[in-house]
């Protein structure tokens, strides 16, 4: 029974060469792939086409419009000479540092708040069913929305401030948002708050798959909660760790919102991260290349972050 | 705890210390909930108050007089840019977009979830990851291209307009943000589908192939009867995305009456003739928000396993 299903299901067009297999069989056979096809070319085309695309524009010195005479590489060039200007900053010298503090920051932050809540949460807490989507719901909520709440929070005119001066304690000064070496940091504590629930809910589920009974024996053999934590836990939510850098790493370079929405840019451009400097080299100041060149770069950062990590997951999976 | 728990004369040290360990984590669980739902709930009590109330006021207190006028104004006068007609239109422009992108990215999903897992071919985990890539990439290295694709299909979609009378949904900004979104909204809704039949008993779809089940039937009897979870975690995480996009919203729909709720909000808030009306500016946000919040208050639950799902891979 089993080999004549065997060769009833094993179908694939490799076996369909036999004789007396009709048209119309043969094309169910070629039906799958039929059916991949579209979406299949449409990531080619779409995704993998216009990424080289975009490589060869930065090649170009396209400004207001494609050019498609290759000229070089000005536009690394350019962005090379501008990673260094620091004084006064160049617009990508503030962005590439911008994304260096927001990254470290917002992905350090988001883990050890991630991983704080979720042991908290982890103590059978009572209530633990309202407490975890108030901490994740930011996550459901698009920053430009939110955005609106923040910026105003921030404002020192309005927000923190004004209602601790009401409140009596008149020194309070609180003006991130308004200063440009200091408005990154108001970027990430939005960041942080958006995304940290998230992290709780991966590190609890993390905590959720450990073995009860392991923790059970560190405790009969008299370790504290402390170092039961320390020692054994943690380490045991390595995938977790792994996963969760990984979203937030790419989740960190692909910030727009964030930026537009909190500070439309902060002071100067002074909040600019890559993904800002992109969009409006390309978009607002006519220099297409100098754009694109970027872009090409802020990919090759993910591709560095996430194809081992993909790699890996699916060689493990098809083992 | 119980295993270790000491003879009686240290029970009660050891239980007060207990109590206080307790209040601690709940006090930094409520903290920590204040923390998250303040912007929320500076959003709505500002909503519902005067501006009198705003300028005067606290920005934490309860509107002493609730007020719907914000919201009336938000709806239907607030001024975006030079235009003000309200964010009703935006709304509509939002919904226009996210139903069909929703709709056709979640089925292809399926389709593509369904032929990789149970219609193998060789190099099937070639083309899985190579769609799973997609969903990584910033959108950034792909922003330009689509611009010079659409701007070219809407210069063909005015020819065909000229010569036939109809345009096909060329230069249409609602059918291109819908096209944008389903073709990079793939990689997610086909590694949901693809983990989900995973899963799934092949023998189920075998033993309908020795009955003479084809292709599509055995699809809609037996894989989409069994995919309820998967498709409301499918549409759910499409939906949020799709509603919550700004990037793609802003490059390719970013001015004029065909924008989607994000782009005009930004624009409404960003506005600065006259007066800042804050309260109106926290109801449009809620406006903009509110479907989201519904789905996530309703199924809280199925948003976050699409997250989870889209985030631990493989």
């Amino acid at each position: 029974m089993s080999t004549v299903a065997e060769t009833q299901i094993k179908l694939t067009p490799e076996h369909d060469a036999r004789p007396g297999a009709s048209v119309r069989s043969r094309l169910q056979d070629l039906l799958p792939k039929i059916v991949l096809a579209p979406s299949f070319a449409a990531t080619i085309i779409f995704v993998y086409g216009f990424i080289l695309w975009t490589i060869y524009l930065s090649f170009t010195n396209s400004k207001t419009f494609p050019s498609y005479a290759i000229t070089g590489g000005r536009a690394y060039q350019r962005l090379w000479r501008w990673t260094f200007e620091s004084d006064p900053p160049s617009s990508w010298y503030t962005s590439i540092t911008n994304m260096g503090i927001f990254g470290f920051l917002y992905i350090a932050i988001c883990l050890a708040l991630g991983l704080f809540l979720a042991i908290l949460l982890d103590q059978k807490i009572r209530g633990e069913g309202v407490l975890r989507p108030i901490y994740l719901y930011p996550m459901a909520l698009s920053f430009i929305v939110t955005g609106v709440a923040w910026k105003w929070f921030l404002d020192p005119g309005l927000g923190l401030e004004q209602t601790l001066h009401q409140w009596g304690w008149t020194s309070f000064h609180f003006d991130w948002i308004k200063n440009k070496d200091f408005v990154i940091y108001t970027v990430v504590i939005a960041g942080v708050w958006q995304a940290s629930g998230f992290v709780m809910a991966m590190f609890l589920a993390g905590l959720r798959g450990i073995d009860g009974e392991i923790m059970k024996a560190a405790q009969i053999d008299g370790a504290s909660t402390f170092q039961l934590y320390r020692r054994i836990v943690i380490p045991l939510l390595r995938p977790v760790f792994l996963s969760a850098f990984i979203v937030l790493a790419h989740l960190a370079i692909k910030s727009y919102d964030l930026v537009v929405a909190l500070t439309s840019g902060g002071p100067g451009g002074s909040a600019w991260l890559p993904s800002n400097f992109m969009y409006e080299f390309t978009f607002k100041r006519n220099e297409m290349a100098v754009g694109s060149a970027s872009a090409v770069i802020m990919l090759m950062t993910i591709t560095a972050i996430i194809v081992p990590y993909l790699y890996s997951e699916l060689r493990e999976k098809s083992r | 705890m119980s295993a270790v728990s000491s003879p009686a004369p240290q029970a009660s040290s050891g239980a007060r210390a207990r109590t206080i360990n307790r209040i601690v984590i709940y006090g930094l669980l409520a903290l920590f909930a204040i923390f998250y739902l303040m912007p929320l709930f500076v959003m709505l009590v500002t909503s519902f108050k005067t501006m009198d109330e705003i300028q005067n006021g606290n920005m934490l207190s309860l509107p002493h007089a609730p007020t719907f006028a914000p919201w009336i104004k938000a709806w239907s006068e607030v001024c975006s840019g030079l235009t003000c007609v309200g964010m009703k239109g935006y709304f509509w422009n939002s919904i226009k977009m996210v139903v069909p992108a929703v709709l056709i990215s979640t089925l292809l999903g399926a389709l593509n979830g369904y032929v990789l897992t149970k219609w193998r071919f060789r190099g099937h985990i070639l083309v899985f990851a190579m769609m799973l890539f997609a969903c990584f990439i910033p959108f950034q290295s792909v922003l330009l291209p689509m611009a010079t694709i659409l701007g070219s299909l809407g210069r063909f979609g005015v020819t065909l307009q000229n010569a036939t009378g109809f345009n096909f949904g060329l230069g249409n900004s609602t059918v291109n943000l819908v096209f944008v979104h389903v073709v990079y909204g793939l990689g997610f809704t086909t590694l949901f589908f693809r983990n989900y039949y995973e899963a799934f008993p092949t023998e189920l779809v075998k033993a309908a192939q020795v009955d003479g089940a084809s292709f599509f039937q055995i699809f809609r009897r037996i894989m989409l009867p069994n995919s309820l979870p998967i498709i409301v975690v499918t549409v759910i995480y499409q939906f949020t995305n799709i509603w919550n996009d700004f990037l793609f919203a802003s490059a390719y729909a970013g001015s004029g009456d065909v924008m989607p709720m994000t782009v005009a909000l930004n624009n409404v808030v960003n506005t600065s003739t006259g007066v800042v009306e804050y309260n109106v500016n926290m109801a449009a946000a809620m406006i903009a928000a509110l479907p989201t919040l519904i789905v996530y208050v309703v199924a809280g639950r199925y948003f976050v396993r699409g997250l989870m799902a889209g985030a631990v891979k493989g």
